[in-house]
């Protein structure tokens, strides 16, 4: 019983990183599933979201959750003109040149928010960061729930837009036959933008939900993004529902090594799963199934 | 008959290779034409540069009287100009509906409403699979599937790539005598086949294509009366 006591709230906290993790994983999906391009900026994008909700705070004194309906516009659009503008445009539409592209666009990212911002690791003062939750079995930090509810509502909305939709299901026609998708008359450079605008969106809102309890540096995207790859390879890669259960999983994972192996080791669990799926089941738990 | 698609010494390929060297084709209003050719003679490059998949090279191109020549895919289907291509392309990861509706994706809703029943009515084995996954269906239906989302797009001309390939002998005869019915409602069809008797049989008129060239054209009965083609693509 006392074991449980302890597992209870680990597994609630897991569950509150992986719907960030997810959400970041579903943007990152979905320019994978139909762009078919491994997005290398994504982990940046993430990073200058997060630099933008820290400047939001405490430049104009906007709340994070606030910032999420300014952000998730705001980053929707930079990500539209980023494809068309400079991916597009300088890949020639080739798939390996499309990924040079993206790998120089984070190398550029990066290196100006460390020109600009320092190296410095920077968090806001929020009166609710320390609030909890009693949820008889363990209490959860306010921040945490608002994150959790809010990243799986923002992936219910994406998903309903999908299926929905006239351009979501131009979306999905796109990822798996272009020319026929061509052929109705869908304007496929348009949807490429549409989807790369929607997966930085996701970012921007898991940058607003994870500022409360999380810190900034130029560096900070890696760590989420090496763990969106793995999300993405978990669930099957171009899988909404397999990044929206992966991220859930590798989430409780975390915790749950770092509870039993300490601290510092919990993410060993993340990339030993990493490991195994590409060694036994590389299509994924969701693989093969459409997006 | 008023001209609908003229295509006037038509250049286009991939990269360094020159596929079409100089084509010229007529499709009139209500009319059924056919281009004839074997694999690889550039029918399927000609309909991509039509479409506006593939930036043609040099020649002219107009529909409906205005010059379309390397317009793009979106502005030729909006004006009328469908291809259902070679191979299907369905949407098979969605369902049959969906795809049918994607089908009229530049035409406004309550048209899309109203399309979606005539099609139906005209493929009833579509309207038993509305929601079954396309990747699901048999290629028969697959093509019913790829026609009836071309039909969406209320169509002036349509071009069928190979609606033929692929099918049992029976699925071809009701395929063909569906390309017929299309064309006796009145709507221009431009049939791409490998199918020669098949397709002298329901055209007017008739285009034969080789190495990238148009080598013989007629009507559609001087032609398969034409000892030369009888030997090359009859076997007779």
């Amino acid at each position: 019983m006392g074991e449980l006591g302890i597992v209870v709230p680990a597994v609630l906290a897991g569950l509150t990183t992986g719907a960030i993790y997810a959400l970041v994983a579903l943007g990152l999906t979905l320019i994978y599933g139909v762009l078919h391009i491994i997005n290398f900026a994504h982990g940046s994008l993430l990073m200058l979201a997060l630099y933008a909700a820290f400047f939001l705070k405490t430049l104009w004194g906007i709340d994070p959750y606030a910032a999420v309906f300014v952000l998730g516009p705001a980053f929707f659009a930079l990500g539209y003109v980023l494809q068309r503008g400079v991916i597009w445009p300088a890949s020639h539409g080739q798939d390996s040149m499309i990924l040079m592209v993206t790998l120089g666009l984070s190398i550029v990212i990066d290196n100006l928010a460390l020109a600009l911002w320092t190296s410095s690791t920077r968090t806001v003062d929020l009166p609710y960061a320390f609030a909890v939750i009693d949820l008889k079995l363990a209490l959860i930090p306010l921040p945490r729930a608002v994150a959790f509810v809010a990243a799986l509502a923002a992936a219910g909305l994406l998903w309903l837009f999908l299926a929905r939709t006239d351009l979501g299901r131009a979306i999905r026609a796109v990822a798996k036959e272009r020319l026929g998708a061509q052929l109705v008359g869908i304007d496929v450079r348009h949807v490429y933008a549409m989807c790369f605008g929607l997966g930085t969106a996701c970012v921007a809102v898991a940058a607003c939900l994870l500022l409360p309890t999380f810190y900034v540096t130029p560096q900070v995207g890696h760590a989420f993004v090496l763990v969106a790859f793995t999300t993405v390879v978990l669930g099957g890669m171009g899988s909404m529902e397999g990044a929206l259960i992966g991220g859930l999983v590798l989430g409780v994972v975390e915790t749950l090594c770092g509870l039993f192996l300490g601290e510092s080791l919990g993410q060993i669990g993340i990339f030993a799963i990493f490991i195994l799926i590409l060694l036994f089941r590389p299509t994924g738990l969701f693989g093969g199934k459409s997006a | 008959m008023n001209a609908l698609l003229e295509v006037e010494n038509l250049v286009a390929g991939y990269g360094q290779t020159e596929i079409l060297r100089s084509v010229s084709v007529a499709v009139a209003e209500g009319e059924i034409v056919s281009l004839l050719g074997s694999n690889g003679a550039g029918k399927t490059t000609f309909n991509h540069a039509v479409a506006g998949t593939l930036a043609p090279r040099g020649g002219l191109m107009r529909f409906a009287g205005k010059d379309r020549t390397g317009a793009p895919t979106t502005q030729m289907v909006a004006e009328g100009l469908i291809q259902v291509p070679e191979g299907r392309r369905v949407f098979p990861n969605l369902s049959v509906r969906e795809n049918l509706w994607l089908g009229g994706y530049r035409r406004g809703s309550a048209r899309r409403t109203d399309n979606l029943a005539r099609v139906v009515g005209i493929f009833p084995r579509l309207g038993e699979r509305l929601t079954q996954l396309a990747g699901t269906l048999s290629g028969g239906e697959q093509q019913m599937l790829a026609i009836g989302r071309g039909l969406m797009a209320e169509p002036r001309l349509l071009i069928l790539d190979e609606p033929s390939l692929g099918l049992s002998p029976l699925l071809v005869e009701e395929m063909f005598g569906l390309i017929r019915g299309l064309n006796a409602e009145g709507l221009a069809i431009l049939l791409v086949e490998q199918n020669v008797v098949q397709s002298l049989e329901i055209a007017a008129r008739a285009y034969v294509m080789e190495n990238g060239a148009i080598v013989a054209s007629g009507s559609a009965a001087a032609l398969r009366d034409d000892p030369a083609l009888k030997k090359a693509y009859l076997g007779m």
